[in-house]
């Protein structure tokens, strides 16, 4: 017990003395051990997924009490969205890794050819993961799956803003994986600033699009792309002469179900006919009671609000003067358990705090049209948000949807499901973010995709080299038209080009 | 000039937001309109190529208006088939359900073009970009002035003025227009400039593709067959000086070879730039000159270095006139000499001697990662110690082609063979053959990518890699209405969880037995 005080203490004086320096002679480590090779093996790669697997499986209820701990998260959201995704996530890597580090062939006639072509996935280096507070569990190792997965060292920061996840991660990620390659960094903006200091081969940053735009200009000095996961005012429009009950199961399932609404892909808000909406609200507010009571603030079944500067945020929405008349449901807070009640407004002013922010909270706000198809100019009128979601059993308004709503990723008749699909990319355009990632596109995002091109001495065209020739430029044409008279004509001289 | 620049952005982003641009047949007419343009005004394209930069016809076709004419044709071909929503299978916990990927166009794109490739290193990301549906500002470069001049008149003869726009002049232009915010900046050009870029676009969150340069070794492994020397020779002389003067980011940047190999290789390399360029490449017209005078200047220096200027092997005069120099061989330089430490774009070859030509891949590794590395082997252990354990954007064996030629080379190859084939026959075109060699003209849609890592830079394009760097992979899961399961809602109990535990690990025996209540 002493021993391990011990050696906690240690660690929490390293912790206080990360700065540049202790940051660079770690980045100096990973890539010294990058630069063996290690990490490029298919068994290294292989044993640190089981390792992980096994780390998440035998410390289930270790995790459970720190996503409490951080966000009073229940259980079941915790086991569902952070614990079983993630296995999910490994599992699907140890079953496909063989195919993906495949070179991948170019499908072509070259290979019969005096050449061939392939496209081999290398590793970019030594990679570095910021990741967020909302599901600091998934989000921080989910794309860490990927890294290991192409062969990548990797330094994992976690967000200080959940620091139960936080010192947890550091301890298993210590304990089962292999420090050599892979590394836990605790800390704040400080340390945070120093790691991004140093020439990483990849950044992949979960959270916010101000900071976003800080670590991709802290990235542009070591020319380091960059994959950046935000967030945005994730849309629903409900269109009428639906199964109102369970659209409105599935949007309390996205918004109360995930994280009390603090989730990046959650609905932000709802756009709906002035003449359909007063249905919307009853439906949400009967379906809400049933799910947690009627006294949510009480609800074991609902996340806290992650520390009070988020619950005055949240609170200062509210009370904005042109809001605070809006609430139709909800509204209820507890200062002290830092817990807010799922609360819908009816149409809120557009140019109010709550719609010009995201909201990331359980307040639902709802705007209503004249006519549903006006939805998508509203839409469109804002940045370009992580995801949107429309009810309908209208096809066209179905297809004008998928054709003119620009987000991430769009779910018809759903809320958040696309992100528990792997063959579905997950990531932002715009100022949602850039880059994907989930089963092999997370591969995908920590490689470099190599062209290989294999020739032979044989098959030399003389057409290729000075001293050039009026013949040699009229040849020249003909192969680039690629019709096949013309460049046997031009072979025998009878070339009319 | 502000004014007038911000102006042309709301126009583009106006027209973007019209929708126009995202219709197939837009698309198609503006790449028809760039062929036709590529098309009526070859000769002004080789004038003003051989203006800038003094580059033969034949150089100027193959790598520039042939690129172009051959890029456009391909999306053109492929155009439909790149639109195409694609199909993603779900699982069945999900049912039913569907998913699928569509690509949408970003929105407004801003393409900054080099000097040394003028035309198809401008074009060929606007093919790109037009294919996928944006709206384009190109920023021509102005070290390349009668290219741009060009490009900035023709294109808006050609093409939707409204949607694409070329725009000249030099870095306060550049600067101007980094301030503006894109949906894509696709840069191409040196690491210095592409950071400033990168840092730009950060502010708005843009995402960029930067096509920089870097290094490019080659390995000449030690060869013995003489006719394989000389193809090896040849090639490293069509990716040093038959590109631009060595002024291209695939250029050869040195020479990797083993000690007693060396001399037989300087040897045939010396007599074949005799061949190719005469006794006084000098004043060779199939020579292109250096782009400018502070080109010219730096490149001179590197020379100037007393322990370098020892070390020249071939070459090595200039005319400071007409912004010549000639191919120049150098044995050894220095490591640390600014040759061997700065990308040389230009026609100097330093070639470094190693005990083992295995030392290569170290050497490689211990500099940042180039665009490309050529290696000359026939040792195939080898080919594959060198993919595996060094990094760079591509690897090329036995040649140095760009990538861009290879559809081009196989073509010709193969109709060499097929002719020699029919000729041997005597001269009967049997109709299998004839549609075997069709289908052989149809792979232009599988191309390998194009693109750096590390300083070398990042994004990829040419084929269907264009119009990805150009799109946003958008998911799309569709669900109906039917089967919602109770246990995807609160309030949450032991049952739920065990649901949630089985349908997640899709057991779908487990779900059965837990939902007719045989599983405690």
């Amino acid at each position: 017990m002493s021993i391990v005080s011990a050696i906690m203490g240690t660690e929490e004086e390293k912790k206080l003395l990360f700065d540049g320096e202790a940051a660079t002679s770690l980045v100096k480590e990973l890539r010294a051990s990058f630069t063996n090779g290690k990490t490029r093996s298919y068994d290294w790669r292989v044993t640190q997924l089981k390792s992980m697997l096994k780390m998440i499986g035998e410390h289930e209820q270790e995790i459970v009490t720190a996503l409490r701990d951080d966000l009073s998260k229940p259980e079941h959201e915790s086991i569902v969205y952070e614990i079983a995704m993630l296995r999910n996530s490994i599992t699907l890597a140890l079953k496909e890794i063989k195919h993906w580090i495949k070179p991948e062939k170019v499908k072509t006639s070259l290979t019969t050819f005096p050449s061939s072509g392939e496209i081999v996935s290398e590793p970019l280096g030594v990679v570095l993961i910021i990741s967020a507070w909302n599901y600091p569990f998934l989000l921080s190792l989910d794309p860490v799956v990927g890294a290991i997965a192409a062969g990548n060292a990797l330094v994992l920061k976690p967000s200080e803003i959940a620091p139960a996840t936080s010192s947890l991660l550091a301890k298993l990620v210590g304990e089962y994986m292999d420090s050599s390659s892979i590394r836990v960094i605790e800390g704040a903006v400080t340390e945070t600033s120093a790691l991004l200091e140093q020439k990483w081969d990849k950044i992949f940053y979960t959270g916010n699009g101000r900071v976003g735009r800080i670590v991709m200009a802290a990235a542009a000095k070591h020319l380091t792309p960059v994959l950046l996961e935000l967030g945005g005012k994730s849309p629903v429009v409900v269109d009428s002469g639906i199964n109102l009950q369970v659209a409105v199961r599935r949007i309390i399932a996205g918004k109360w179900c995930c994280n009390n609404g603090q989730a990046c892909i959650s609905p932000d808000y709802i756009i709906i006919t002035k003449d359909y909406a007063p249905k919307l609200v009853d439906t949400l507010k009967s379906e809400l009671e049933k799910f947690y009571g009627k006294n949510p603030l009480e609800s074991k079944d609902l996340s806290r609000i992650v520390n009070f500067n988020h619950f005055t945020r949240l609170v200062k929405y509210l009370d904005e003067d042109k809001v605070s008349g809006k609430i139709v449901y909800g509204g209820e807070r507890d200062k002290t358990n830092l817990k807010i009640a799922p609360t819908v407004l009816l149409d809120v002013p557009r140019d109010s705090l709550i719609m010009s922010e995201e909201i990331f909270g359980p307040l639902l706000p709802i705007l209503t049209v004249d006519k549903i198809e006006d939805s998508f100019a509203i839409i469109n009128s804002g940045t370009k948000p992580l995801a949107a979601y429309l009810f309908t059993n209208n096809k066209e308004l179905r297809q004008q949807f998928v054709s003119t709503v620009s987000a991430g990723g769009l779910v018809v008749n759903d809320t958040t499901l696309h992100l528990a699909v792997h063959t579905l990319p997950f990531g932002g355009v715009g100022e949602s973010g850039m880059g994907a990632y989930h089963g092999k596109f997370s591969f995908d995002a920590f490689s470099h995709k190599k062209a290989v091109l294999y020739r032979s001495f044989a098959g030399d065209a003389a057409i290729r080299y000075p001293p050039y020739t009026g013949g040699k430029l009229r040849l020249m044409k003909v192969l680039m038209t690629g019709s096949i008279f013309s460049i046997i004509g031009a072979l025998l001289g009878w070339s009319k080009v | 000039m502000g004014g007038e620049l911000e102006a042309s952005l709301v126009e583009l982003r106006h027209t973007f937001t019209s929708g126009r641009t995202r219709s197939a047949s837009w698309r198609k007419n503006q790449l028809r309109a760039l062929l036709k343009l590529i098309h009526d005004k070859e000769n002004n394209i080789f004038e003003a190529l051989f203006q800038d930069l003094g580059k033969h016809q034949v150089e100027s076709y193959r790598d520039e208006i042939g690129v172009i004419e051959k890029s456009a044709t391909n999306a053109l071909d492929c155009l439909d088939k790149w639109m195409a929503p694609t199909k993603r299978r779900l699982p069945l916990l999900f049912f039913p359900a569907k998913g699928e990927v569509i690509s949408e166009p970003l929105g407004v794109v801003l393409v900054f073009g080099p000097w040394n490739f003028p035309i198809s290193l401008a074009l060929d990301p606007v093919i790109g970009a037009i294919a996928a549906g944006n709206t384009v500002m190109l920023k021509a470069s102005e070290l390349a002035p009668a290219c741009a001049s060009f490009l900035a008149e023709t294109i808006p003869l050609y093409m939707d003025s409204k949607a694409v726009k070329v725009i000249t002049g030099g870095v306060d232009v550049g600067e101007q227009l980094l301030q503006q915010k894109w949906d894509k900046i696709f840069f191409t050009g040196s690491p210095r400039v592409g950071r400033v870029v990168m840092s730009a676009a950060a502010k708005h969150l843009t995402p960029v593709a930067l096509e920089l340069g870097g290094k490019c070794p080659t390995i000449v492994d030690t060869l013995s067959s003489p006719s394989d020397i000389e193809t090896m020779v040849k090639r490293v002389i069509g990716g040093k000086w038959g590109t631009c003067s060595g002024q291209a980011c695939v250029g050869v940047d040195y020479i990797l070879v083993e000690e007693k190999f060396a001399p037989t290789m300087i040897d045939i390399l010396k007599k074949s730039i005799k061949n190719m360029y005469g006794d006084s490449p000098i004043n060779s017209k199939y020579l292109c000159r250096i782009v400018n005078k502070n080109h010219f200047e730096r490149l001179h220096k590197l020379l100037e270095d007393p322990l370098v200027a020892a070390s020249i092997i071939h070459g090595g005069s200039l005319d400071k006139e007409k912004l010549i120099i000639e191919p120049t061989i150098l044995l050894n330089p220095p490591l640390d000499a600014e040759i061997m430490t700065e990308e040389i774009f230009g026609p100097l070859l330093p070639i470094i001697t190693l005990n083992h030509i295995q030392e290569s891949i170290e050497f490689i590794n211990s500099r940042p990662k180039p665009l490309t590395i050529y290696a000359f082997t026939k040792d195939e252990t080898f080919m594959r110690q060198i993919v595996s354990e060094t990094s760079s954007g591509s690897v090329t064996f036995n040649d140095t082609i760009v990538q861009v030629f290879i559809t081009l080379y196989i073509y010709y190859c193969f109709i060499k063979l097929e002719f020699h084939f029919l000729y041997i026959k005597g001269n009967i075109l049997e109709r299998n053959q004839l549609k075997f060699s069709f289908v052989c003209l149809q792979f232009v849609c599988d191309v390998l990518p194009f693109g750096g890592v590390g300083q070398s830079g990042f994004g990829r394009y040419h084929g269907k890699y264009s119009f990805d760097t150009f799109s946003h992979e958008k998911a799309i899961m569709q669900r109906s209405f039917f089967i919602d399961l109770e246990h995807r809602y609160p309030p949450w109990d032991d049952f739920k969880l065990k649901f949630i535990r089985f349908a997640y690990k899709f057991d779908y025996f487990n779900l059965m037995l837990l939902l007719i209540g045989l599983k405690r």
